[in-house]
């Protein structure tokens, strides 16, 4: 399984690498305590992984990634400090946590600043089998990767060009432990396959791709789908039309509504709200969005993407609803903003785990059908989202809607309206989850945005 | 003064027992295949950033990184690797794993390193120790002062103050023997205003590479002022129009325009494989007449500027556009030499645990004939948009946005009413031959703008004289304008 000039990382079980970053963790925490701190909490991470590209049947890069680093939160009092380093010999760790004390003496005291409290850390871990290596060697990734590219190339000879196929295979052991005598951790994999290609007609070039990952290899979506896939939606995206401007449904594919429910979940994050950053302040309890619309998360969920027994705090994750038929049951809370806002951490410190959207379901189709003219977006451009204002104007392509089919490319195009108005606006969800993504999204119905074309 | 090869040599080779004749001899056995290039990229980076927040200064952070990049190029084949810890047996395994990428023995003979000292655009002090901690923190809070002072609409007032040292050494096969020691320090002002019941935020920021000696209260109050000022503006701002119009974009910042509708498409690794809109299109008319567009990495203390690029090659201006000609596509060495041509010192990684591409550094406008107020009214109806946030690229299709942070009506050539931020969109080869007016009022950025490609992110600058586009869609709400 290795080759002469292997991966260097391929021999590397995470599984025995665990009980050393453990004992590092500890060593940390001690130089916290020897420079005076109070409290402190310490994260150490050890990846490694594989990529290999392929470009017109050729091997394009191989790349071996392999990385270990650690960074320290120490407290002195109520004042703060952080450091971090890719380096952890022990003069290094004598320095970083030096530099964390040194920074926590010019800091100003802050009374929410602190570990979370000792009881909201996991009393047990629960098993979520997240670890599943894939000792696949640069040779075989490659041939992966050319079978998915071929496929692609095949479909179609207006397939013109390719960025190519790439597989990639990744590890990581995540450990974090704090001055409460907590110590948690968890070893992942990670592994995907994606394809980009490019057709061109008389109207000009256009770019399309698809991808699979997951923690099981075994799992993955079969290479020449990937690739057929890839080549299906690049020749589907030919000879674009702008459309007129003016009010009309709008479908966001579920890969577009993904950022749709990521905006929603930012504006309901402690962070902005404390910062009064959000176009949702003190919304708990009250209606946000349309009552179609109910989003929770599952963080235990076995071998999943988004899966953790604990937050970046160290604060134990549980299931828990933020949605529930458009209002706001629960905030996004880390154990700082929680303390900012006089509540307490939800488990969210570093965002949500395995985001799933639920409510009034319809086949994908008959939401194109109750949609009848519009657009279906698959691509959005630009960060023109104000997250104080929830205004959003973005760039888009996709599909026209006609009589509830899609009907022609649609490009060089803006959506555009206020979040607080779209989210109220949800008419109807797919059936279609793209489980690939932390946040399990499906295509979503808008009643009305505004489009600027011709 | 000692130069900065060797402050490079002695900062990243010393401490570790390394000397630069085994690094010429691990050069050799790395190229003991049928390889064009062996590069390896050493790079010890230290970066600190203090945060205030509600008044008081409750975050600093401080970060050291430290590593070697290990590359094996072989025709269109790159094999890479990384260490993060600068030792030979570590350096040993890297360039094992990368050479793999070449199959069949070969004797590629290893130039003797040519020792190359580029002419210093910027001095390389280490800005993190430039000022003291506590005159740090005593600033910031100045700052929050002046800011909340500037209005009482003000009810937040976010500053933060970022500095790095990188020091960085490449060594290759082709005999390069380079160093850059790269100080790069930013300082960002972010507030929310509340009136009547509205909120809005502004922000503004600067920076470059230098040191933190130019950070004091007098400089910093103009960039707070400029973050209330722009919330203020957008209090009262009303919804922006949607459809096609005329839209006259303000010099400095907007020219993300540029970046966007062209940089990225000319950079050399697109136009090799031909997947971007204007590969094969040297020579040809792409853009008005009035267009002269350049990548410069030598300006002096520039965010975007490099002494050498992270392959070791002096960075250069290159004319991108002359008189909307296009005259030249951004090079590294790999690209460069499967389209017989040379690196124009434009080569960038995101850190030694990157891959280098072709990538921008500063790229502008040079300045036209018009004055910016005869540009204004010459427009009956339209869209002044003086700032922006930030842009993206389609680059095979052409497709770009950017998107207007502050922008006004334009009424019969006069500049009426703030708009609600909207995104801009159109297709760079066609925004670009309808630009109809060019000021004599050309300005670079503030030196806050990060670029990002396959997912590594570089500072890059930007900038343009006055511009006006005759039609370009503009994202707004209100339809029948």
């Amino acid at each position: 399984m290795v080759t002469k000039d292997g991966n260097p990382a391929v021999g590397i079980d995470l599984r025995e690498s665990e009980g050393a970053l453990k004992q590092l963790v500890a060593r940390i925490l001690d130089e916290a305590k020897t420079v005076g701190a109070s409290s402190a909490e310490v994260s150490v991470s050890q990846d490694h992984g594989l990529s290999v590209s392929v470009r017109k049947g050729e091997v394009e890069n191989i790349e071996f990634n392999q990385d270990r680093g650690f960074g320290i939160t120490l407290y002195i009092g109520d004042r703060k400090g952080v450091a971090s380093t890719s380096d952890s010999n022990d003069a290094s760790i004598k320095e970083t946590v030096a530099r964390a004390a040194n920074i926590a003496r010019y800091t100003e005291p802050d009374k929410c600043n602190g570990l979370a409290d000792a009881d909201r850390m996991p009393q047990s871990m629960p098993d979520l089998d997240l670890y599943h290596p894939w000792p696949i060697t640069p040779d075989d990734a490659a041939e992966l990767a050319k079978r998915c590219e071929a496929a692609g190339l095949g479909f179609d000879k207006r397939i013109s060009n390719t960025e190519g196929a790439q597989t990639s295979t990744q590890a990581a052991c995540r450990v974090y432990g704090n001055s409460h005598g907590f110590v948690g951790s968890y070893i992942s994999t990670r592994h995907g396959l994606s394809c980009l290609l490019i057709a061109e007609d008389a109207k000009g070039m256009q770019r399309d791709y698809w991808y699979t990952v997951d923690r099981l290899p075994g799992r993955l979506q079969a290479a020449e789908e990937v690739g057929l896939e890839a080549a299906r939606r690049t020749i589907a995206r030919l000879s674009p039309r702008k459309v007129p401007t003016g009010r009309f449904p709008v479908v966001f594919s579920p890969q577009m509504a993904t950022g749709l429910i990521g905006h929603l979940l930012g504006a309901i994050s402690g962070g902005a709200l404390y910062r009064k950053a959000s176009f949702l302040l003190d919304s708990l309890g009250s209606n946000v969005a349309s009552s179609h619309l109910s989003l929770s998360e599952q963080p235990h969920l076995v071998q999943a993407i988004g899966s953790a027994s604990f937050d970046g705090d160290g604060v134990a994750t549980t299931d828990k609803a933020f949605i529930e038929q458009g209002i706001v049951k629960n905030y996004l809370l880390s154990t700082y903003s929680a303390r900012k806002l006089g509540m307490s951490s939800t488990g969210n410190a570093g965002g949500v785990h395995n985001l799933i959207v639920s409510g009034k379901v319809c086949k994908t189709q008959d939401l194109l059908g109750l949609a009848g003219t519009g657009l279906y977006v698959t691509e959005l451009m630009g960060q023109g989202v104000n997250g104080v204002t929830g205004d959003y104007s973005r760039g888009a392509s996709g599909f026209w809607i006609e009589s509830g089919e899609l009907s022609f490319p649609v490009d060089e195009i803006t959506i555009a309206g206020n979040l607080k108005d779209i989210y109220r606006d949800i008419v109807c969800i797919g059936d279609d989850p793209d489980l690939r993504s932390n946040i399990r999204a499906p295509s979503i119905l808008i009643g009305s945005m505004t489009l600027a074309g011709s | 003064m000692s130069n900065n090869l060797d402050v490079a040599e002695t900062q990243l080779l010393k401490p570790t027992g390394l000397t630069s004749a085994q690094v010429e001899s691990l050069l050799g056995t790395l190229c003991d295949r049928t390889l064009d290039l062996g590069v390896l990229y050493f790079q010890h980076s230290r970066a600190e950033s203090w945060a205030l927040e509600d008044g008081i200064v409750k975050d600093g952070s401080f970060s050291v990184d430290r590593g070697v990049g290990v590359r094996a190029v072989s025709g269109e084949k790159t094999g890479f690797a990384y260490a993060d810890d600068i030792t030979l047996a570590a350096i040993t395994s890297a360039a094992t794993a990368a050479r793999s990428i070449a199959r069949q023995g070969g004797n590629h003979t290893v130039q003797a390193f040519k020792r190359n000292e580029a002419i210093q655009r910027y001095a390389p002090a280490d800005p993190i120790s430039s000022i003291s901690d506590q005159t740090k923190v005593a600033l910031l809070r100045d700052i929050d002062s002046v800011a909340r002072a500037e209005n009482p609409a003000v009810k937040e007032v976010n500053v933060r103050m970022s500095a790095s040292h990188e020091v960085i050494m490449v060594m290759a096969s082709d005999g390069t023997f380079s160093s850059d020691i790269r100080p790069l320090v930013r300082l960002d002002v972010s507030v929310i205003v509340e009136k009547d019941g509205r909120r809005e935020r502004g922000s503004s920021g600067a920076g470059g590479r230098r040191d933190l000696s130019g950070f004091n209260i007098e400089w910093a109050s103009g960039i707070a002022r400029e973050a209330v000022r722009t919330a203020l503006v957008n209090l009262d701002a009303i919804d922006a129009p949607a459809g096609p119009m005329t839209v006259v974009l303000g010099s400095g910042w907007p020219g993300v325009l540029l970046h966007e509708a062209v940089g990225h498409g000319l950079e050399g690794d697109n136009n090799r494989k031909g997947t971007s809109s204007f590969s094969g299109l040297i020579g040809q008319q792409i853009a008005s007449p009035l267009c002269t567009v350049v990548d410069d990495g030598t300006l002096t203390g520039r965010r975007g500027s490099l002494n050498v690029d992270d392959e070791g090659t002096a960075t250069s201006e290159t004319v991108l556009i002359e008189n909307g000609i296009l005259t030249g596509y951004l090079q590294d060495k790999l690209n460069a030499r499967l389209m017989n041509t040379r690196s124009t010192g434009n080569a960038r990684r995101q850190s030694y645990a990157c891959l280098p591409m072709p990538r921008m550094t500063n790229t502008f406008m040079r300045a036209g004939q018009h004055d910016p107020g005869e540009i204004i009214s010459s427009v009956k109806k339209g869209v002044y948009a003086v700032n922006f946030g930030g842009g993206q690229v389609d680059t095979t299709s052409g497709k770009f946005v950017f998107s207007a942070t502050e922008a006004y009506l334009i009424e019969n050539g006069r500049v009426t009413a703030p708009i609600k931020g909207a995104t801009l969109i159109g297709t760079g080869p066609e925004v670009m031959k309808k630009i109809s007016m060019v000021g004599n009022d050309l300005a670079l950025d503030d030196g806050i703008g990060v670029c990002g490609k396959d997912g590594q992110s570089v500072p890059v600058g930007v900038g343009q004289p006055t511009l006006k586009v005759d039609e370009i869609t503009l994202g707004g709400t209100q339809t029948g304008h």
